[in-house]
């Protein structure tokens, strides 16, 4: 236990360092991508991980968290940070409505009514005019400035800033993993029957899960507006991030604290260096890659990388 | 006798074509241990889904206190004080020992520190305080058993219906369970017991009621219910009961 608070102090240390010892963009723009992946992926595993309840439909909350952000800022000079606010209620409603009725259904089925959620919101992105319809929202040039959630000249306050988000992510998951909350997801994920019988509301609790799950990939999905300027439905809400998501967390570990960091450590570099090496031709190899990595981690490690971690001792 | 504190009035269940309760009533006093018989099929465990709300009954009336609950859920059942355990045990295999418990205890203990300490107070009384960091998933089928009891248990309930606790336990263990029960008692716990064999609740049992193809055919004291010529047919058939009208030695 205490060796892991030591770890995790170097590693956050290291992490706030890097930048100031790499100067090059490169580098900082993947740790930025890394650490924003990181907190989807995070947020991702409280809903899919503990909860044990499949979502392919998050990026639908990515992609509410940059529109609301780049509606209010392109329409009423709204600054991005209270755009971020309002992205996170208008993605816990989407949440609430979405988990209503589809947390009625057993199993697979609820893995699948969110693909159709997720469809349904980039469909409706598209062909939705006041929101730059399948073109997209480029965001106003403003003065560099914190309020206004911009920076031209280094990418290094957009690196503390996701820094800042990536903590607190993993903050709010491991308060949810030591509270009544998260125990409950995890008995729900189990055995659903099992505990309604302990008095357990299944489907209040897969709500607030699916609530924290929404807040914090809004919040993502308003720091990527700020961070590329331009928005267009399929950068946003695609499925494809939903499913790398759940690539994310299903490598590091689900349901563990650390598997969706260790999932994006892993995965992001990989997804951006075949992107870089090998351009738009080589689109889907870093799938193909992942797909056999997920083969050999089922046969060797199912639960994970993260249990290579914790081989041999007791959690 | 005490007031009747629960009630199951007149409860029938359809799956289909079959009935598996059938105009099922009796009461429940506070502080009695019940026990619910009848051979494999009979109904019992889907009465206790009826009490419990995992099943809607098709007809009749649960009170409990007084209140119709029949209409209730689950989740609800359980807060209102009336625990239950699975036939099938329902423990979470992949958690501790400590943290199954747990999940009961936050029922009513929301800090983490809380329920911790009340899961190992419990554990305490079943017996687990040396294997409360083993995962349930390993223990013994018994063990899982009475796990089910106690994390139930921590839910801090007034009213317990335990499912075939003793069905393959060893006379051993079936004498351990029975002292547990004992002991729930003691503490204020009402007890229903299905079992579908007589022997372990018969010498703890205040009452039994017996069940056949959905049907109550027999309620009383142990003894007048091994006596009762329905029930010797249920369990052993027309054949064996002409049989042994013949004799006169009663049944042990
Ligand atoms: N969910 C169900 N669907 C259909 N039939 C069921 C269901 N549950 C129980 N039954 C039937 O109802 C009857 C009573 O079953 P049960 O209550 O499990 O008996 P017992 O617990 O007394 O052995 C049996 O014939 C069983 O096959
Ligand atoms: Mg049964």
């Amino acid at each position: 236990m205490k060796k892991g608070i030591i770890v995790l102090i170097i590693f956050l240390g290291a992490l706030a360092a890097f930048p100031l010892v790499y100067q090059d963009p490169f580098p900082r723009h993947m740790l930025i991508m890394i650490m924003l992946y990181a907190a989807m992926g995070i947020g991702w595993n409280i809903i899919g991980g503990y909860t044990g309840q499949v979502s392919f439909g998050n990026a639908a909350f990515f992609g509410v968290g940059a529109y609301a952000t780049a509606i209010l800022l392109v329409n009423y000079g709204i600054s991005p940070w209270l755009g971020m606010i309002v992205g996170c209620f208008f993605s816990v409603a989407l949440a609430i409505i979405v988990g209503y009725p589809c947390f009625r259904l057993q199993g697979h089925y609820f893995a699948i009514a969110t693909i159709a959620v997720g469809e349904i919101m980039l469909l409706v992105f598209t062909n939705w005019e006041y929101a730059g319809a399948a073109v997209g929202i480029y965001m106003p040039i403003l003065p560099e400035s914190f309020i206004n959630f911009e920076f031209h000249t280094s990418k290094l306050p957009y690196y503390y800033i996701i820094l800042v988000i990536f903590v607190a992510a993993l903050g709010v998951s491991h308060l949810v993993e030591r509270s009544r909350l998260g125990y409950y997801c995890r008995a729900i994920k189990e055995d659903t029957d099992g505990a309604r019988s302990l008095g357990i509301n299944i489907q209040r609790y897969k709500m607030i899960a699916f609530s924290i799950s929404a807040v914090i990939t809004s919040i993502c999905g308003t720091f990527y507006a700020q961070y590329v300027l331009y928005i267009h439905p399929t950068s946003t809400m695609d499925l494809m991030m939903s499913i790398q998501l759940c690539i994310i967390c299903l490598i590091g570990g689900l349901g563990k604290l650390y598997g969706p960091v260790i999932g994006a450590f892993v995965f992001i570099p990989m997804t951006e260096l075949t992107r870089v090496y090998l351009g738009s031709e080589g689109q889907g190899v870093d799938l193909m890659i992942y797909s056999m990595l997920i083969i050999i981690l089922a046969i060797w490690r199912p639960q994970g990388l993260w249990a290579i971690f914790t081989r041999g001792t007791a959690k | 006798m005490t007031k009747d504190m629960l009630i199951i009035d007149n409860i029938t269940k359809r799956f289909g074509g079959l009935m598996a309760n059938q105009n099922v009533s009796f009461s429940i006093a506070e502080g009695e241990i019940i026990g619910l018989i009848g051979p494999n099929g009979a109904g019992k465990s889907t009465l206790f889904n009826c009490i419990s709300c995992y099943y809607n009954a098709d007809g009749g009336r649960i009170l409990f206190h007084g209140a119709d609950i029949s209409k209730k859920t689950p989740e609800a059942i359980c807060r209102m004080g009336i625990g239950r355990t699975f036939q099938i045990v329902r423990i979470f295999k992949e958690m501790t020992v400590r943290e199954n418990i747990m999940i009961g205890a936050f029922l009513k203990h929301v800090k983490l520190c809380d329920a911790t300490a009340k899961a190992e107070e419990t554990a305490d009384l079943f017996g687990f305080t040396e294997k409360l960091d083993l995962p349930a998933g390993s223990l013994t089928i018994s063990d899982q058993k009475r796990l089910e009891v106690a994390r139930v248990f921590a839910t801090e309930p007034k009213v317990l219906l335990l499912d075939e606790m003793m069905a393959g336990l060893n006379i051993q263990e079936v004498r351990e369970t029975t002292d547990l029960i004992l002991k729930l008692r003691d503490m204020g716990i009402t007890l229903v017991l299905v079992e579908h064999v007589m022997e372990g609740i018969m010498p703890i049992a205040n009452r039994v009621i017996v069940l056949d193809y959905g049907e109550k055919i027999a309620e009383g004291t142990p003894d007048e219910v091994v006596n009762n010529d329905k029930v010797i047919q249920a369990y052993f058939g027309k054949k064996y009961h002409a049989k042994r009208r013949g004799r006169t030695a009663p049944l042990q």
